[in-house]
C-alpha cells in the first residue's frame, strides 16, 4: 500500500480561488507571527546589547550585594588592594590595566518626547578606554583628563537634546563641554556619558569609587582570583567577569519581555487558529462533491486528510512569511527605555536572527496544523456515497 | 420589519452551529485579551494614579541616587505653605531571594504616617510600631503574600546598606481605597541611621527624599519653587515636585514599553476583525442565491445589507459580551499572580466601555464589504449562483 | 423463471465468463431504529463487453445498485463478483485500490476538479499508479485525443461547455484502461446535441474498445444506445429488455 497524494497544486490553487478568504485568514496569522517575531527580536536585541557589552578577560568589582555600579561603593584602600593583585594584566609599558571608576545617574531630556530619563555618567580613565576596545571615537576627540570635558555615546547623541559636540551639559553645579561622540556598537556603553573619574568624584563630592574594572593577566584563572579576593577580609567587594556582570543586568527585562511576549503570542494565536478552523471547515463544506469524487477515483482517506491539512499549512506559511516581512521592518527602529534593574537608560534594537526566522515559521505552521487538523479529519471521514449525493 | 430582520439575522447566525461557536470563542478571547492588556497599562500607571497631588517630594537635583543632608528638614519646615515634613530612604533590600521583590523604605515614622493617611492602621498597632525601634509596618497584601503575621521578625538582607536587618512586624496597614499600594514595608529611619553611622559614618544623617505636606494643594508649584530656591547654589541643590509628577517621571521612562503594549492590544482587535470579516464574507457568499431571491420577491437592496449587518452585530455583541464579563474574574486572578511586579492590578474605568466599542467596531468593519457586495448582486446572477 | 429473453441471456452467460456477477445482493439503511430496504435479493450477471442501462422511477434503488457495482458502497448481504473477486469482502483500503484499477466513473454533473485544468483532471487517476511523469503524459494525451479535446487541454472546467466537460470526464474515466465503466445519468445535464456527442463516445468505447458499460439513466435516447435495459422498481429487478 502506497500513500499516493493528491498533487500539491490542488491545495495551492484552491487558496487562490478564494482570494479574500485566503488573505484574511493569512492576514490574521501574519499579525500573530508579527507579534511573536517582534518579541523575539526585542529579546535578541537586548541580549546582544548587554552580552556584547563586556569582555570575558575583564573583571568588574563592585560592593557585595550591590547589583549595579550606581548602587555600589569601593573605597580607595580597597581599590588599591585590588589593583595590586597578581592576576592583573600589565600593558606594554608596565602599567597596570586597572580603571577605578565613578558611576552616577543624571537626568536628561529625551529629544522625541521632551521627557526626562536617567542617564549613566561614567567617570573613567584612559585605561578605562583601553579596557573597552568595543568603544571607538566616532567624531570629535577624547576628553582631556583633569578637565570638565566629556564625550557622549552614540545613542545619547541621537536620542537626547542638547548633546552635540560643542554644547555644554550642566550637572553637579558645573558646566561640562561635549568634545566627542563615541560609538560602542550595540553595547550598553552607547547610552552613557563619559568623563574624567577624578573630576566627577570632585563634582559629586564622592570619596569612594563606584567600581573597579581591570583586565586579567590569565583569564582562565578567574575562579581562583574570585575565591582569593572575595575571601580577603579587607575587602567587601564581589567580582564578576564583565560579560556576566552585564548579562545579569538584563535578566529582569529579558524575562519580562519573554514572558509578556510569549503569553501574548499564545493568546493571539488562539484567534488565528480559530480563523483557520472556520476557513478550512468552510472549504471542506464547499468541496464535499470533490472529496467524494476523489475517493471514488481511488484516493484513500489519508490522501484527503493530507490534502486539506496541506492547504491549511500552506495558508499558515503564507501568513508566517508576511508576518516575518513586516517584523523585519522593525529593525529600522530602536527601543529606548529604562532598564528595570539598573534604573538607567538603555537603548537597543530589534535583531532578526536565522533562529527567529525558523521559530516564527514553525510557529505559523503549528497554528496552521492546529486549525486545519479537525476540518481535515472531517473531510477524510466523509462517506463516498453521501459526499457524491450532497456535492 | 425590524423585528423580522433581527429574527432572521439571529437565525442566520446560528445556521452553522460549529462556525458560530468558533466565531464566538474567537471574539471572546480577543475582547478579553484587549481588556487584560488595557488593565495592564493602567496598572502600570497605578502608582502615579494613587500618588497624591497634596504631597511634594524633594530630592537631589543632581541625581536620584544622591541623598540630601538631614539638616534640610528644618529649613523646609520653615517654608511658607508647608504643614509638615518627613523623609524616606529607599532601602532596596532582599527578602530571601531577589525574586521576592517589594519596596522597603526607612521613614521617620512620627511624621510620615500622618502624611500618608491612606495607610490605615489601628491605634494599638500604631503605638506598638512607634514603641519598637526595630519594628516595621507592612501592607496587608504584602503580609498575605508571604503569610506574615504581627510579631514575625523578617530578616532583610541589605544591598545598599549592607548587613542583615531583622525587622519585627508591629503593624499591618490597609489601604483606604482600592488604588492604595498595600505592597510596601516601612521601618524606622532612626534604626537605619544609627547602624549606618557605626559602619560608614559619612553616609549617616542623610535622607533619600523629603516628603512635604501642603497647606493648600493649589499652591503646589509655588511652594515647590520656594523650597528649591532655599537650596539653590548650595552643595546639594534640590528638585521639588508633586508626588504624582515624581511617580509619573518613572513611568515615563518606560513609555516605549507601554506604547508597545498599547499597539499590541490594537493588533489583537485587528486579528479578530480579519477573522470576523472572513466569516461574514463566507456566510454572505453562501447565501447569494437567498439574497437574490429576497430581492426578486421585492425586498430592496438595503434590506439585504441590514441583514448582514445585524448578523454581524449580534455575533460580535454576544462574543464581546462574554469577553467583557470574563475580564472581571480574570483580572482578579492575574492580579494575584502578578502581585510582586504590579502591586495594584485593577481595571481602569473605561476598559469595559472600550471593549464594547471594539466589539461594535469589529462588527461594522467585518460586515462592510460583504454587505456592500451582497447589495450589488443582480437578481438573475444571484439565483444562478453556486457558492 | 425462464422466458425467451432469459434463455438468450443464459446462453450468453455460458459463452463468456461474466464481468460482473451479483448474487443475492441486498441493501438496507437503518433509520430511526428501523431497517429501510433499498435493494432486495438482486441477482444477475453482466457480461464482458455489455452495454447495460438501468432504469426505474425515483426511489427504485438504481443509483444504489450502481454504487454497489462500482465499489463505492457495500451491500448489506450478498456477493458482487467482478473479474473473479468478491468486492463485497474487500477492506476499504483494498476497495480504493481496486476502484483505481478497475473502474472508470462518469457523473451527471461531470465532477471535475474546478482548480485543475482538463489535462490535470484526466491525469488525476494516473497519480494512483506507479507511472512516471512522461508515461502519464502519454496516457492522458491519448485519452483526451480519443474524446477530441487535445486542443483544450490547458483549459479549466469553467472555460468549457457542459458537453466538453463531460467529454473530459469520459477521458478521465478511460485513462487507466479500466474493465468497467460506470455512468450515472451521463446526459442528465446536457442539451440534445452534446448529449448525442457523449452517447456516440460511449458507443465507441463499448463497440471499438470493448469496455463494459453500466449506465443509470432517465433519458430514453440514452437507454436506446444500450444493448440491454434492466428495470428496477422498489428495490427489485422487474424486467430485462434486450436489443435484437
Amino acid at each position: 500500500m502506497r500513500l499516493t497524494g493528491i498533487p500539491i497544486h490542488y491545495a495551492w490553487r484552491n487558496l487562490l480561488t478564494r482570494r479574500l478568504t485566503t488573505l484574511l485568514t493569512a492576514g490574521g496569522m501574519a499579525l500573530v507571527v508579527f507579534v511573536f517575531a517582534t518579541v523575539l527580536m526585542m529579546r535578541a536585541g537586548l541580549e546582544q546589547t548587554l552580552k556584547s557589552t563586556g569582555l570575558p578577560e575583564n573583571v568588574v568589582a563592585i560592593r557585595k550585594g550591590a547589583q549595579t555600579e550606581v548602587q555600589s561603593g569601593v573605597s580607595r584602600p580597597e581599590a588599591a588592594i585590588i589593583e595590586s593583585d597578581r592576576n592583573v594584566a600589565l600593558d606594554g609599558l608596565g602599567r597596570r590595566l586597572v580603571s577605578k571608576e565613578s558611576v552616577v545617574l543624571i537626568s536628561l531630556n529625551k529629544r522625541r518626547t521632551g521627557q526626562p530619563s536617567n542617564v549613566v555618567v561614567r567617570g573613567t580613565t584612559p585605561v578605562g578606554l583601553a579596557l573597552r576596545p568595543q568603544v571607538v571615537l566616532e567624531s570629535g576627540r577624547m576628553f582631556r583628563p583633569g578637565t570638565s570635558e566629556i564625550i557622549v555615546g552614540h545613542a545619547i547623541a541621537d536620542g537626547f537634546s542638547g548633546v552635540q559636540i560643542g554644547s555644554t551639559l550642566r550637572f553637579a553645579r558645573r558646566d561640562w563641554l561635549v568634545v566627542g561622540i563615541f560609538d560602542a556598537g550595540k553595547t550598553g556603553f552607547s547610552s552613557e556619558v563619559w568623563g574624567d573619574a577624578e573630576q566627577m568624584m570632585q563634582a559629586f563630592r564622592r570619596s569612594n569609587f563606584s567600581a573597579v574594572i581591570f583586565q586579567m593577566q590569565a583569564p582562565q584563572a578567574f575562579d581562583e582570583l574570585k575565591a582569593r579576593l572575595e575571601g580577603d577580609q579587607r575587602l567587601t567587594t564581589e567580582f564578576k567577569r564583565e560579560t556576566q556582570f552585564y548579562e545579569d543586568q538584563s535578566h529582569a527585562m529579558s524575562t519580562f519581555i519573554s514572558v509578556l511576549g510569549l503569553v501574548l503570542s499564545m493568546v493571539f494565536s488562539i484567534g488565528a487558529i480559530i480563523g483557520a478552523m472556520i476557513t478550512m471547515y468552510a472549504a471542506v463544506a464547499n468541496r464535499v462533491g470533490e472529496i467524494g469524487t476523489l475517493r471514488a477515483l481511488g484516493f484513500r482517506r489519508k490522501s484527503i486528510l493530507v490534502a486539506f491539512l496541506g492547504e491549511s499549512l500552506l495558508l499558515s506559511l503564507l501568513g508566517g512569511i508576511i508576518g516575518l516581512v513586516l517584523a523585519s521592518f522593525m529593525q529600522l527602529f530602536t527601543v529606548s527605555t529604562m532598564n528595570f534593574q539598573t534604573f538607567s537608560e538603555l537603548a537597543f534594537s530589534f535583531t532578526l536572527t536565522p533562529g527567529i526566522v525558523i521559530a516564527s515559521l514553525l510557529f505559523a505552521l503549528v497554528m496552521g496544523f492546529t486549525g486545519g487538523f479537525l476540518p481535515a479529519v472531517q473531510a477524510a471521514r466523509l462517506k463516498i456515497v453521501d459526499s457524491l449525493r450532497a456535492g | 420589519m425590524l423585528a423580522f430582520l433581527l429574527k432572521m439575522a439571529f437565525k442566520n447566525a446560528l445556521r452553522h452551529r460549529l462556525r458560530a461557536i468558533l466565531t464566538l470563542a474567537g471574539l471572546t478571547v480577543a475582547i478579553l485579551a484587549y481588556g487584560l492588556l488595557s488593565t495592564f497599562v493602567s496598572a502600570w500607571y497605578a502608582g502615579a494614579d494613587a500618588a497624591s497631588d497634596k504631597r511634594l517630594v524633594t530630592r537631589s537635583a543632581i541625581s536620584l541616587v544622591f541623598a540630601l543632608p538631614i539638616s534640610y528638614r528644618d529649613r523646609i519646615r520653615a517654608v511658607d505653605g508647608v504643614t509638615s515634613v518627613s523623609w524616606s530612604n529607599w532601602f532596596g533590600g532582599v527578602y530571601i531571594d531577589e525574586r521576592n521583590f517589594f519596596p522597603q523604605f526607612a521613614v521617620d515614622m512620627p511624621t510620615y504616617l500622618p502624611l500618608y493617611s491612606e495607610f490605615v492602621i489601628t491605634p494599638e498597632e500604631r503605638a506598638a510600631l512607634l514603641h519598637d525601634r526595630r519594628g516595621c509596618v507592612v501592607g496587608a497584601k504584602l503580609a498575605a503574600r508571604f503569610g506574615w503575621k504581627l510579631g514575625d521578625t523578617i530578616p532583610m538582607k541589605g544591598t545598599i546598606y549592607p548587613g542583615t536587618w531583622p525587622l519585627t512586624i508591629r503593624a499591618i496597614y490597609h489601604g483606604r481605597d482600592e488604588r492604595t499600594n498595600e505592597d510596601q514595608m516601612l521601618f524606622h529611619w532612626d534604626y537605619l541611621n544609627e547602624r549606618i553611622k557605626q559602619i560608614y559614618p559619612k553616609r549617616g544623617d542623610s535622607a533619600g527624599v523629603f516628603v512635604v505636606g501642603l497647606k493648600d494643594a493649589s499652591e503646589a508649584a509655588l511652594v515647590s519653587e520656594r523650597i528649591d530656591s532655599q537650596f539653590r547654589n548650595s552643595l546639594a541643590e534640590t528638585l521639588t515636585e508633586t508626588e504624582k509628577a515624581f511617580q509619573l517621571s518613572f513611568v515615563a521612562m518606560t513609555d516605549t514599553i507601554i506604547l508597545a503594549i498599547k499597539v499590541v492590544s490594537y493588533v489583537v482587535i485587528l486579528i479578530i476583525m480579519a477573522v470576523m470579516a472572513n466569516t461574514m464574507a463566507m456566510a454572505a457568499r453562501e447565501r447569494t442565491a437567498e439574497y437574490a431571491t429576497l430581492k426578486a420577491l421585492g425586498f430592496g437592496p438595503p434590506i439585504v445589507g441590514w441583514l448582514i449587518l445585524f448578523e454581524s452585530i449580534l455575533v460580535c455583541l454576544i462574543g464581546g459580551g462574554f469577553g467583557i464579563l470574563l475580564t472581571f474574574p480574570l483580572v482578579r486572578v492575574i492580579g494575584h499572580a502578578l502581585s510582586s511586579v504590579l502591586p495594584t492590578f485593577n481595571m481602569g474605568e473605561h476598559t469595559s466601555l472600550e471593549q464594547a466599542i471594539a466589539s461594535v467596531l469589529v462588527a461594522l468593519v467585518a460586515a462592510a464589504i460583504p454587505a456592500w457586495r451582497s447589495m450589488q448582486v443582480r437578481i438573475v446572477e444571484g439565483l444562478r449562483a453556486v457558492a | 423463471m425462464t422466458t425467451g429473453t432469459d434463455a438468450r441471456e443464459a446462453t450468453a452467460l455460458a459463452a463468456q465468463p461474466a464481468a460482473v456477477a451479483l448474487r443475492h445482493v441486498s441493501k438496507h439503511y437503518v433509520r430511526g431504529g428501523q431497517e429501510v430496504p433499498v435493494l432486495t435479493d438482486i441477482d444477475f450477471d453482466i457480461a464482458q463487453g455489455d452495454f447495460l442501462a438501468m432504469m426505474g422511477p425515483s426511489g427504485s434503488g438504481k443509483s444504489t445498485l450502481l454504487n454497489l457495482i462500482a465499489g463505492i458502497d457495500k451491500p448489506s448481504s450478498g456477493q458482487i463478483i467482478v473479474d473473479g473477486i468478491d468486492i463485497a469482502l474487500l477492506t476499504e483500503g483494498d476497495l480504493a485500490d481496486w476502484r483505481a484499477q478497475h473502474v472508470g466513473f462518469i457523473f451527471q454533473f461531470y465532477n471535475l476538479m474546478p482548480v485543475l485544468t482538463a489535462y490535470e483532471n484526466v491525469e488525476l487517476p494516473l497519480m494512483l499508479t506507479s507511472l512516471g511523469k512522461r508515461e502519464r503524459r502519454e496516457h492522458a494525451e491519448m485519452a483526451l485525443g480519443m474524446v477530441g479535446l487535445q486542443d483544450r487541454m490547458t483549459h479549466y472546467p469553467n472555460e468549457l461547455s457542459g458537453g466538453q466537460q463531460q467529454r473530459v470526464a469520459i477521458a478521465r474515466a478511460l485513462v487507466t484502461d479500466p474493465t468497467l465503466i460506470v455512468a450515472d445519468e451521463p446526459t442528465g445535464d446536457l442539451d440534445r446535441k452534446s448529449a448525442g456527442e457523449v452517447l456516440d463516445l460511449l458507443d465507441r468505447l463499448n463497440g471499438d474498445l470493448g469496455k463494459t458499460i453500466v449506465m443509470v439513466t432517465h433519458d430514453a435516447r440514452a437507454a436506446d444506445r444500450a444493448h440491454a435495459i434492466r428495470h428496477l422498481e422498489k428495490g427489485e429487478l422487474s424486467a430485462l429488455e434486450t436489443k435484437p
